[in-house]
C-alpha cells in the first residue's frame, strides 16, 4: 500500500511547481502513466525514421538528401534519449522493444500512412512535427524531470524540422505547377492524419483529474488541436494551399479557426492496427530486430572476451 | 588530355566514391541491428554526402561547362560515374557493409592524409575538413571488425565471407593512370603506392587482430577510371536520379 503521507508530499512537490526525478518516491500509477508515454513517444521516433527514411535515396538534390538525413539521424537520436529517459523508470529499452515488436505497446497513429512523393516529405516537417511541437512544448511544463528535460531539447530540434518542412512546401507551392499539385496533394492526404494524431477530442477521451493534478497531462488534446490548426491554416494560405476541409473557418469573435467533422472511426482504425502501413512499419521493425540479433550477440561475446582478458591481465 | 580535364576526372573520382557509398550507407536507415547504429550509419552516410557535395561542386567549376554538383550528380549517366566499384557493392548483411566501410574508409583515411598536402587549396581544405571525419568512421569501421571478427562463429564466418567478396574491388583503388601521372607533378594528387603500403599495413593489423584471414583470391576487378561498373550502379541511378530527372529544370 502506498504510504499516504509519501503521496501528500508528492503532490505537494508538484504543486509547488517542481520536478519529480528518478530516485523520488512516485506512485505506482505514476510510474506507469509515463512509461506508457514515454516509451510510445520513443517508438514514434524510431518508426517515424520509415516513411521519411523512404524518400533519403530519392531527395531530388544533393542538399535536400543532407537535411532529411540530418533530421532522420535526430529523430533516432530523439528515440535514444526518450527510451534512456525511460530507463530512469526502471524499465529496460529491451523490454519496452519486445512491447513494440509484439504489438502491445503503440506509436503514433501518423506513422502508419505511407509516404507517396517528395512533397510528404515537406508535410511531415510542417505538419506531423508541427504537431508535435504543439504537443511537446505543453509535455515540457511536465512534472516528471528526465521526460520534461528531454522534451526541452526536443523541441528545439523539431522547430527545426518544421521550418524545413514548411520551406520543401513553400518551395514546392511556388515551383512549376506539377510541383504545386504534388505539394497540394501531399497536403490533402496528410492534414487529417495530422489533426488527429493529436489524440481524440475531449469528449471522447476524458482527462483524469489526477493526471492533470500530477502534471502528467496538462492540457486537453482539443486546446492543443486548436492551437495547431490556428498556427497552421494561415501558413498553408500563405503560400497558396489549401487545407482539405471545407467547413474551415476563421470565427472573429473567438479569435479560432472552427474545422469540419473529424472522422474518429479513422483514427480508431488505425489506431486498432488497421491503417494503410500498420503491418508494414512492424513488420519493417521486426525484421530488423532479427537480422540485427547476430550482431548483438557478437558485440555482447566480444566485450565479454574483453572483460576477461583484462581480468587476467 | 590537359591539366583541367584531369583534375575534372580526379575531382569526380573522389566525390563519386563518397557518394556512392553515402547512398549506399543511406539505405540501411531504420533497419539497423540496433538503434546507436542506425543513427551512426545515418550520421556516417551524411558526412560522404556532404563530402560529395564539396567535390562535385569543385569539379563543376574546374570543368567550366556551367555544371554544378546536382548536375553532376543526378544527370550523369552510368558510364560517366567514376566511383570505385567496391562502394557500388550491395550492403549485403551488417558484416559485408563493415567490411565494406572498413576496406574503403582505411583506403580513404591514408588517401587524404596525403591530400591534405596537395597544392590545390581547396582539395587541401575539402581533405583537412574530411579527414577529421574519416578518422571517425574508420574508427566505426574497424571497433566493427574487431567485434564481429572475434565475436560469435557465427559473426566471425559472416565477416569473413564479406571480405572474401570484397577483396576483388581491392586493387583498383590503387591503379594510376595518365591523370594521377599528371596530377601527382603538379603536386594536386598523391603517388597511390604510398597510400597502399600504409593500407597493406593496416588492414593486415586488423585482420589479424579480429582473427581473420586475408582473402586468397588474386582476381582484380577494376574499371571504375573508365566507367566500367558493375550492374549494382544502375539502379542505384535510377533511384536516386529519377525524381530530379522526372521535372526537368525544377527548384526543388
Amino acid at each position: 500500500m502506498e504510504d499516504a503521507k509519501q503521496l501528500v508530499a508528492f503532490e505537494a512537490k508538484i504543486a509547488a511547481g517542481q520536478k519529480i526525478e528518478p530516485k523520488d518516491w512516485m506512485p505506482e500509477a505514476y510510474r506507469k502513466q509515463l512509461i506508457r508515454m514515454m516509451s510510445q513517444h520513443a517508438h514514434s521516433e524510431i518508426v517515424g525514421m520509415l516513411p521519411e527514411g523512404n524518400w533519403i535515396t530519392r531527395a531530388p538534390n544533393l542538399r535536400r538528401k543532407a537535411i532529411l538525413l540530418a533530421k532522420v539521424q535526430d529523430e533516432g537520436g530523439h528515440g535514444l534519449y526518450l527510451y534512456s529517459a525511460a530507463e530512469t523508470l526502471g524499465v529496460d529499452r529491451t523490454e519496452l522493444l519486445s512491447q513494440l515488436h509484439t504489438g502491445k505497446a503503440k506509436y503514433s497513429s501518423i506513422f502508419n500512412y505511407p509516404t507517396l512523393s517528395w512533397a510528404d516529405i515537406g508535410a511531415i516537417g510542417w505538419l506531423v512535427d508541427g504537431a508535435a511541437i504543439m504537443n511537446q512544448t505543453v509535455l515540457a511544463r511536465g512534472s516528471y524531470g528526465p521526460y520534461s528535460r528531454a522534451m526541452v531539447r526536443i523541441c528545439k530540434e523539431e522547430s527545426f524540422h518544421n521550418r524545413q518542412g514548411y520551406e520543401i512546401m513553400m518551395t514546392l507551392a511556388q515551383g512549376t505547377p506539377e510541383q504545386k499539385a504534388m505539394a497540394q496533394d501531399a497536403l490533402n492526404r496528410w492534414w487529417w492524419p495530422a489533426v488527429m494524431m493529436l489524440g481524440p477530442s475531449d469528449d471522447k477521451s476524458p482527462n483524469s483529474d489526477q493526471l492533470m493534478r500530477w502534471k502528467v497531462k496538462l492540457e486537453s488534446n482539443d486546446a492543443i488541436r486548436e492551437r495547431f490548426i490556428d498556427r497552421t491554416v494561415p501558413q498553408a494560405e500563405f503560400i497558396g494551399l489549401k487545407v482539405p476541409d471545407k467547413d474551415m473557418k476563421f470565427n472573429e469573435k473567438t479569435g479560432h479557426y472552427t474545422h469540419g467533422e473529424i472522422n474518429w472511426d479513422e483514427f480508431f482504425e488505425v489506431i486498432k492496427g488497421n491503417g494503410p502501413c500498420n503491418a508494414k512499419r512492424l513488420k519493417d521493425r521486426v525484421e530488423a530486430d532479427k537480422k540485427g540479433r547476430w550482431v548483438r550477440e557478437a558485440a555482447t561475446a566480444y566485450a565479454a572476451k574483453q572483460a576477461k582478458e583484462r581480468e587476467i591481465a | 588530355m590537359n591539366i583541367q580535364e584531369a583534375k575534372f576526372q580526379y575531382l569526380l573520382r573522389l566525390g563519386d566514391s563518397s557518394l556512392i557509398i553515402g547512398h549506399r550507407l543511406s539505405e540501411w536507415c531504420g533497419h539497423g541491428p540496433i538503434l546507436e547504429e542506425d543513427i551512426a550509419l545515418i550520421n556516417i552516410a551524411l558526412d560522404f554526402v556532404g563530402n560529395a557535395t564539396s567535390l562535385l561542386a569543385y569539379a563543376g567549376q574546374t570543368e567550366g561547362k556551367g555544371r554544378d554538383e546536382d548536375a553532376l550528380a543526378y544527370l550523369r549517366d552510368e558510364r560517366e560515374f567514376r566511383n570505385l566499384l567496391i562502394t557500388e557493392q550491395p550492403n549485403g548483411d551488417f558484416a559485408s557493409t563493415m567490411a565494406r566501410q572498413f576496406l574503403f574508409d582505411t583506403y580513404m583515411f591514408f588517401l587524404y592524409e596525403e591530400l591534405k598536402n596537395s597544392k590545390d587549396e581547396t582539395v587541401a581544405a575539402i581533405a583537412v575538413k574530411s579527414h577529421k571525419e574519416i578518422t571517425y568512421h574508420l574508427r566505426h569501421a574497424t571497433e566493427w571488425m574487431l567485434r564481429l571478427g572475434d565475436g560469435t562463429t557465427e559473426s566471425h564466418e559472416r565477416l569473413q565471407s564479406g571480405l572474401n567478396d570484397l577483396w576483388m574491388f581491392t586493387s583498383e583503388m590503387f591503379d594510376m593512370d595518365e591523370v594521377d601521372a599528371m596530377l601527382i607533378k603538379e603536386g594536386f594528387a598523391p603517388d597511390l603506392n604510398k597510400v597502399k603500403t600504409a593500407w597493406e599495413k593496416r588492414v593486415k593489423e586488423v585482420i589479424a587482430e579480429a582473427t581473420l584471414q586475408i582473402p586468397t583470391s588474386t582476381f582484380k576487378q577494376k574499371g571504375s577510371k573508365e566507367g566500367k561498373h558493375t550492374e549494382y550502379l544502375g539502379f542505384l541511378l535510377a533511384e536516386m536520379q529519377y525524381v530530379h530527372r522526372e521535372y526537368p529544370g525544377a527548384k526543388w
